[in-house]
């Protein structure tokens, strides 16, 4: 008897018993819809992320002061522990000859101050900003002007504000352009608001307030460093080509690392990160809980074979007679293991198709749910899914198969 | 391989010994049984529960192997093979009917008789025809979309002799045919296995403890204590219908004397 009368006489078998395939199946739908809205969901998520990086500005390095043990105080803990970064530090990473790959530099000085208009004060983030800081982070302008060369030169007390402080302090005015705020007590004036760039690398950008970085430094957060130098809290380095980025952080290392004299075999006092090697963390970071939430998926799908198997192994005690007949007219051991191997692998990639369109319809409410995300059922995890549940099928068919083959003819044709 | 055989027989059998173990304890079943069944004959083998009258029905229908003797089907010797090549004789050589009918139950009757030659390797159109043709010869060619349970008990007994039919074989093996049916619709069954070997020369060997069946046969053979007692024919045969079923006295009397 060959494959295709084998799984005509399974797919008869299962068809007489519907109820029961159904039921049989459940389990392996259940595991296998899992598995895919999961997967789904997590390669979803992971694009969203990756995308959101895209939009910070590419072939973008950054280089904050301390190592990334140190770095959750920022710039001030960086100032009193190692050496902090300066304006000199940036102005050195221009070098054409030692950071041939470097095209542009912009520097960031951030802290909190009180924020106050018309008496309602609260606490905001402030981001002394050079003037091309717009150009470096693709920040845009919904209205006004960026801060410019002019008010580095004048430390003029101008500031550019994210869409989300608009909200925040001018809820009756959507263009505060020439409102006059004060942050810790001095006075500035609007001059643009940003467009929304939403959450990226660090914090969410559009709930900051943007001044010129040299007013930053000698007005609102005064602070020097060895060589009189002022301290700035981020670099951000521009290389010449995205492939050079690698190339400019080696660069940008050995130009630091001298400035600051640290000794060869010394740890860096100092961070450089491009934009990849964060892309490359938090893509893999997602990637391993998307493959836990599979994991843990995959388990329900081993639960689903267990079922198979219980099911086949009532089958076959309940089929005796019916074997024991089926070898009394000539099927041999393997036409016999054959037709229930096939009967629990079908049980089992029947239930893997459903469970896929069951995925489908998972990933399809977590798209609704979640705007921002564009979840597509992934292909892997349909091939995955269903090659998993045949081969689950296959395994716990086995034991039931062999069981039902090796049944001598003359006991199961006796079989009450 | 069958027609190079000249003397004619379907079965030889030679000494057959087959000796169980229940326990500890050895139970020889058959103790040297030897006789030999030519094509076309229609016979019986008889005896008492314990007699061994199962155990040569498994060894002559290839379910079981003899521990010693030679067993000669259709010229074949077929008492030393694999599982493989027994399936191949039941399925080729040997057409099996039983007492409890094992029909299929989710099964059309037609799909019944297709089942050996599904193990044969026969194509799906032959199939068809081969057990359509079959289910007429036993009268139920308007029944062959049936499921057993739209069937009476000698109806599906039909359908087990049309399903042993499909693939020719070498000989009808019996067990108990008419034990589960009522005694028209044994005489029935009986009337049917009767006009095969007469009509068709299909050779057909029929298990039973009942004497009134067995004289519907040619020739008896009775078996005790796992040996052959009486192997005699049967003087006159009687054709299925032709005599009413006597009381239970006289065929006991009739299986003393």
């Amino acid at each position: 008897m060959n494959l295709l009368e084998s799984g005509r006489v399974a797919l008869g078998a299962l068809s007489a018993n519907k109820l029961r395939a159904a039921l049989t199946m459940l389990g392996i739908i259940i595991g296998v819809g899992a598995v895919v809205t999961l997967m789904s969901a997590g390669n979803a998520v992971e694009a969203y992320i990756t995308n959101q990086f895209r939009s910070i500005g590419s072939n973008l390095l950054f280089v904050a002061p301390g190592t990334f043990d140190s770095q959750r105080g920022g710039a001030a803990s960086a100032a009193i522990g190692g050496k902090g970064l300066t304006n000199g530090d940036a102005a050195a990473l221009l070098d054409p000859v030692l950071a041939p790959d470097v095209l542009a530099v912009g520097l960031e000085l951030t802290g909190a101050a009180v924020v106050d208009y018309r008496g309602e004060s609260r606490i905001l983030s402030i981001s002394g900003v050079g003037p091309n800081y717009d150009d470096l982070r693709n920040a845009k302008l919904s209205a006004g002007r960026f801060l410019d060369e002019g008010d580095q030169v004048a430390e003029s007390r101008v500031a550019v504000i994210g869409p989300l402080v608009v909200d925040e302090l001018f809820p009756e005015n959507a263009l505060p352009i020439g409102e006059q705020i004060r942050l810790d007590d001095i006075q500035f004036r609007v001059v643009g608001v940003l467009e929304s760039r939403g959450g990226s690398a660090f914090a969410n950008e559009d709930n900051i307030i943007y001044i010129p970085l040299s007013t930053a430094q000698t007005r609102v957060f005064p602070s020097r460093g060895r060589r009189g130098d002022f301290h700035i809290s981020l670099i951000y380095v521009q290389a010449i080509t995205e492939d050079r980025t690698s190339a400019a952080e080696d660069q940008i290392t050995a130009i630091l690392r001298q400035r600051h004299e640290i000794q060869s075999g010394d740890d860096d006092d100092f961070t450089a990160i491009s934009q990849a090697e964060i892309l490359t963390s938090a893509a893999g970071v997602l990637s391993v809980v998307t493959i836990f939430l599979g994991a843990i998926a995959a388990i329900s799908l081993l639960v689903g074979g267990i079922g198979i198997m219980n099911i086949m192994l009532v089958s076959v005690t309940e089929r005796t007679r019916e074997i024991g007949l089926r070898k009394a007219v000539g099927a041999r051991r393997r036409d016999i293991l054959l037709q229930f191997l096939l009967e629990s692998v079908v049980l089992a990639v029947a239930g893997g198709l459903l469970g896929v369109g069951l995925g489908g319809l998972g990933t399809a409410a977590i798209g609704r749910a979640a705007s921002d995300l564009a979840p597509q059922l992934s292909l892997q995890a349909v091939l995955l899914a269903t090659t998993f549940s045949g081969l689950v099928g296959l395994f716990f068919g086995i034991y039931p198969a062999t069981r039902a083959a090796s049944l001598n003819p003359i006991d199961a044709l006796r079989y009450e | 391989m069958g027609q190079a055989n000249s003397n004619h027989q379907v079965i030889e059998i030679e000494n057959l010994t087959r000796t169980y173990r229940l326990g500890k304890i050895d139970v020889q079943a058959l103790r040297g049984v030897t006789f030999r069944v030519r094509r076309g004959e229609l016979l019986s083998v008889m005896g008492p529960s314990g007699s061994g009258k199962s155990t040569l029905m498994n060894l002559l229908g290839c379910l079981d192997q003899p521990d010693a003797g030679s067993y000669l089907l259709d010229g074949e010797e077929v008492g030393q093979l694999g599982d493989d090549q027994l399936a191949r004789i039941r399925n080729r050589s040997i057409g099996f009917i039983f007492q409890t009918f094992n029909l299929l139950a989710r099964t059309t009757a037609l799909a019944n008789c297709e089942l050996p030659m599904l193990y044969g390797g026969v194509p799906p159109r032959e199939r068809k025809e081969r057990a359509s043709k079959a289910l007429a010869e036993v009268g139920l060619a308007d029944r062959a979309d049936h499921h057993p349970n739209e069937l009476s008990g000698g109806q599906q007994q039909r359908v087990a002799i049309a399903r042993a039919l499909v693939n020719n074989p070498a000989v009808i093996l019996a067990d108990e045919p008419t034990g589960n049916l009522d005694s028209k619709s044994g005489i029935e069954v009986m009337s049917i296995l009767q006009s095969l070997n007469r009509d068709a020369g299909i050779t057909v060997l029929i298990v039973t403890h009942d004497p009134f069946i067995a004289r519907h046969t040619q020739r008896v053979i009775r078996l005790q204590d796992g040996r052959v007692v009486v192997d005699e024919a049967v003087a006159h045969p009687l054709r299925a219908g032709e005599a009413e079923r006597p009381s239970e006295v006289s065929l006991e009397e009739e299986a003393r004397a």
